[in-house]
């Protein structure tokens, strides 16, 4: 039984790659869960090599009762969305997912050409919780079932992504 | 790929059947204690292993998502109550996980979903209605965690026909 992305890709999502791209990834990730960070660079490789052949969209599931700062990451790389900068803040909290605390986001943030007022302002009124919790609730819905978990053209990829796994499925589809 | 186990769960529409188990070392809960409300009872393979840790943080911090259907959630499983324990306070769990381990699995057997070669339950979930029926079952292949789509899904269609 696979399951299906419920959640349509939108204008809302964050994505790197042409909308009209033979084929689209999404992931629903959670910045401080390992195995996110260990599937962080075989997606960014996977990025490079398809080019304009494929779409990557990041949406957020911070598993809190695992993960106790997988919420404000997640509402901090909106935050830099807010301001364009979200693959940015998204690159800096996987490259550094062991010290997510929120000195240290706020440290990362500063690292970006933020409007720091504003993106600290961002986060203590709690301004995307809402966006958070809705892309969460959309991966439930979709049969996300732990992190990372992956879509490959709407459906939920349940074989191994590790390694060449996730490009091996999607060569395949590309022909 | 991974297959599914060879188990026929009880399938929707059947009565579940009733079971009383030990939640702490002098508390036991019983099934009927819950009539009139939906239950979702979660049953997993062993404590501390590494995908049913997932399955059930995922399906904790949907703990307040279940409470708007009025929904428990019950974890299962053959360890026995001092590993639940200290299961459930390592991974900060806020609902009952039920030892099935004397006479062991005799709930899953109940249930249909008892892995006898491997002495465990299989990760199978049931939604029960407020009546005690069995409304929704699945189980999942080994290995996979099963998500919570099919948990919700079941939840709304109880929910519409308690509204219709």
């Amino acid at each position: 039984m696979a399951s299906h992305l419920t959640i349509p890709v939108g204008p809302d999502d964050h994505r790197q790659g042409p909308e009209t791209a033979a084929v689209i990834l999404v992931e629903y990730g959670d910045y401080e869960c390992p195995y996110c960070g260990q599937a962080f660079p075989l997606v960014k490789d996977l990025i490079r090599q398809m080019g304009d052949r494929m779409a990557f969209i990041f949406r957020n599931f911070p598993i809190t009762t695992s993960h106790p700062h997988a919420e404000l990451a997640a509402e901090a790389a909106e935050a830099a969305a807010a301001q364009g900068m979200f693959w940015d803040m998204h690159d800096l909290l996987y490259e550094h997912q062991q010290s997510l605390g929120p000195d240290q986001i706020l440290t990362l943030a500063a690292q970006l050409d933020l409007d720091m007022e504003r993106f600290e302002e961002d986060l203590t009124q709690r301004r995307f919780r809402d966006r958070v919790q809705a892309d969460f609730m959309g991966g439930v819905r979709s049969g996300v079932n732990g992190t990372p978990s992956f879509f490959i053209d709407g459906v939920r990829f349940d074989g191994n992504w590790t390694g060449d796994g996730l490009t091996r499925a999607i060569t395949r589809l590309l022909g | 790929m991974s297959q599914s186990p060879t188990v026929t769960p009880l399938a929707a529409g059947t009565p579940a059947p009733d079971f009383t188990l030990p939640s702490t070392p002098d508390q036991k809960v019983s099934l009927s204690d819950f009539r009139g409300q939906p239950v979702i009872l979660a049953f997993y393979p062993a404590d501390w292993s590494p995908v049913c840790g997932d399955e059930l943080a995922l399906f904790q911090q949907l703990l307040p998502e279940f409470h708007r259907y009025g929904a428990e959630l019950i974890g299962i499983s053959v360890d026995g109550i001092w590993s639940h324990l200290a299961f459930a306070k390592d991974r900060g769990f806020h609902f009952p996980l039920l030892a099935d381990f004397h006479p062991k699995g005799a709930v899953a057997k109940a249930y249909g979903i008892y892995l006898d070669d491997q002495g465990e339950c299989a990760r199978a979930l049931f939604v029960i209605d407020g009546e005690g029926m069995i409304a929704w079952s699945y189980v999942s292949p080994i290995g996979i965690n099963p998500g919570a789509d099919g948990i919700l899904s079941a939840l709304d269609a109880l929910q519409g026909k308690a509204d219709s």
